[in-house]
C-alpha cells in the first residue's frame, strides 16, 4: 500500500500536525506512522503510543589492527569524509566523521581493518488508537542521522498505509526520509520564508522523481505568493488549513483535530483521497 | 629540517594564517637551505570535517618536521603528535618574520591544543 512522506523546506510549518492527523483520520485497517525526524521526534506527544520495543542502532566504524597495518594510506585515500588519517606508524580514526560506508575495510590490502558498531540512537516501536507507531531518537550531539532514519523506515509494512513524518529542510536526513516513497506532501506557510523553502523542496522532489503536492497551513496569514508559485509551476495544492484558535488550542494541549472535530476527520480523509488520485495518475503516466 | 608555516598566500612575504587545518596554504622552508621555499595549497581547507588531521597527513607526506601556526585544535594537535611534527603556536606576522624568529631561537614548541575543536570553521557556515 501507499508510502507517504510529509516533508517541508521550512521548519515549523505543521508537518507533524498533518502527519498525525492524517494517520488518525484514515479508516484503512493497517495504518502506520513513522516519525523520521529523529533529531527532534515529537509525533509521540500527540499519538501517545505505548512503547513496546526499543533497540539501539549503530553505524559500523573502522578499527585498525596496528600489527597488520602497513600504513600504506589507502583507507584515508578512499574515505570521503576524512575519518581516517595515516602517519608513518600510526592511523588516526575520527569515528564521529565516519558515515559507515565500509570502503576502508573493504579496500584495505592488509585486511587490517575490522568494523564495530558505534551507537547513534534508538528505535522505539509501539501502538496507539489502532495505529502502528515507530520513531527514532538520535543521541544528543550526534550528527549522523540517516542510518537511524533508514532503520525506522525499514519497519515500513508493505501491507499498511505508511505515513512518514520527515525532518525539515532538504539535506541528507530529508532525502533519507522521503526516498522510495510513493508520494511526498510538502507542508508550507504563505510567507516569503515558506515560499523560499518550498522552492527548494520542490527542486528536491523533482530531482528524486517523487510525485508531490502542497498543503498550505495557516493559509489566511501572509500573502498569495505561495499559491501563485504552485499555479505557475503546475504544483497541486491539495489542502489549505486556516489559522484557527480551536486548532491551535488542541495542538497546545497535545491533542489532535481529527479526534475532536469531525469536520477535520473528513477533510483529512479527502486529502488522502486527493493524494491517492495523484499517485494513480502518476502511475498511469 | 623542513618548517611549514600556515599562510594566507604564497612565498616568504605571505601573512601567517591563524588557523591550521583551514589555512589556504602552507609555505614550506628548508631551514638548511633557505633558498628552497615551496608553497603547497591546503586541499582540505574547505572540508566539512577532519581538516586538521588531513593537513597533518599532508605535511607528514612532504617530510615536514615542524609547523608554525596561530592556533591549533585538539584533533589537529593529536594528529601532529602522531605525525611527529613539532608545533610552534601563537605565530603572527609574515612567513619571513617567522623564519627569522625560528633562526634566532625565539620559537618554542607546544604539545597542547590552543583552541577548542572546529575553531577554524568560524565564518565558514
Amino acid at each position: 500500500m501507499l508510502n507517504l512522506a510529509i516533508a517541508s523546506g521550512k521548519g515549523g510549518t505543521g508537518k507533524t500536525t498533518v502527519a498525525v492527523n492524517l494517520a488518525l483520520a484514515l479508516e484503512q485497517e493497517n495504518v502506520q506512522l513513522l516519525d523520521c525526524d529523529v533529531e527532534e521526534p515529537n509525533a509521540h506527544l500527540f499519538v501517545k503510543p505505548v512503547i513496546e520495543q526499543s533497540y539501539a542502532v549503530g553505524i559500523p566504524v573502522p578499527s585498525v589492527d596496528p600489527e597488520k597495518c602497513s600504513f600504506c594510506g589507502r583507507c584515508a585515500e578512499v574515505c570521503a569524509f576524512n575519518a581516517l588519517a595515516v602517519f608513518r606508524d600510526q592511523v588516526m580514526v575520527l569515528p564521529e566523521l565516519c558515515h559507515g560506508c565500509g570502503s576502508c575495510a573493504y579496500l584495505c590490502p592488509e585486511k587490517a581493518i575490522t568494523e564495530f558498531d558505534r551507537p547513534i540512537g534508538v528505535v522505539e516501536t509501539g501502538r496507539a488508537d489502532g495505529l502502528s507507531f515507530a520513531h527514532g531518537r538520535l543521541n544528543p550531539g550526534e550528527a549522523m542521522s540517516p542510518p537511524l532514519i533508514k532503520a525506522v523506515k525499514k519497519l515500513a509494512d508493505p501491507n499498511a498505509v505508511t505515513i512518514i513524518d520527515a525532518p525539515p529542510g532538504t539535506s541528507c536526513p530529508v532525502i533519507a526520509s522521503v526516498s522510495g516513497c510513493d508520494f511526498c506532501l510538502l507542508v508550507t506557510e504563505p510567507t516569503p520564508f515558506g515560499l523560499n523553502d518550498l522552492g527548494l523542496a520542490v527542486q528536491m522532489v523533482r530531482k528524486l522523481g517523487l510525485p508531490a503536492g502542497v498543503l498550505i497551513n495557516q493559509c489566511d496569514i501572509g500573502d498569495g505568493a505561495v499559491e501563485k508559485f504552485c499555479r505557475e509551476n503546475n504544483f497541486p495544492v491539495l489542502q489549505k488549513i486556516p489559522w484557527d484558535f480551536e486548532l491551535a488550542g488542541l495542538y497546545a494541549r497535545g491533542e489532535t483535530a481529527v479526534m475532536h472535530l469531525p469536520v477535520w476527520r473528513r477533510r483529512f480523509q479527502s486529502l488522502y483521497a486527493g493524494i491517492t488520485g495523484l499517485v494513480e495518475g502518476a502511475v498511469r503516466q | 629540517m623542513k618548517l611549514a608555516v600556515c599562510a594566507q598566500g604564497e612565498g616568504l612575504k605571505a601573512k601567517v594564517d591563524e588557523r591550521f587545518g583551514r589555512c589556504p596554504c602552507f609555505v614550506i622552508v628548508d631551514t638548511e637551505n633557505a633558498d628552497r621555499v615551496i608553497t603547497v595549497n591546503n586541499s582540505d581547507a574547505d572540508a566539512s570535517g577532519g581538516a586538521g588531521p588531513q593537513a597533518a597527513q599532508l605535511l607528514a607526506g612532504l617530510g615536514v618536521s615542524a609547523v608554525a601556526l596561530g592556533n591549533v585544535g585538539p584533533n589537529a594537535a593529536t594528529a601532529l603528535e602522531a605525525a611527529k611534527i613539532a608545533v610552534y603556536s601563537g605565530i603572527t606576522g609574515t612567513v619571513e618574520e617567522t623564519l627569522q624568529k625560528y633562526r634566532a631561537g625565539d620559537l618554542h614548541p607546544v604539545s597542547e591544543a590552543s583552541v577548542p575543536p572546529h575553531s577554524g570553521m568560524k565564518g565558514m557556515r
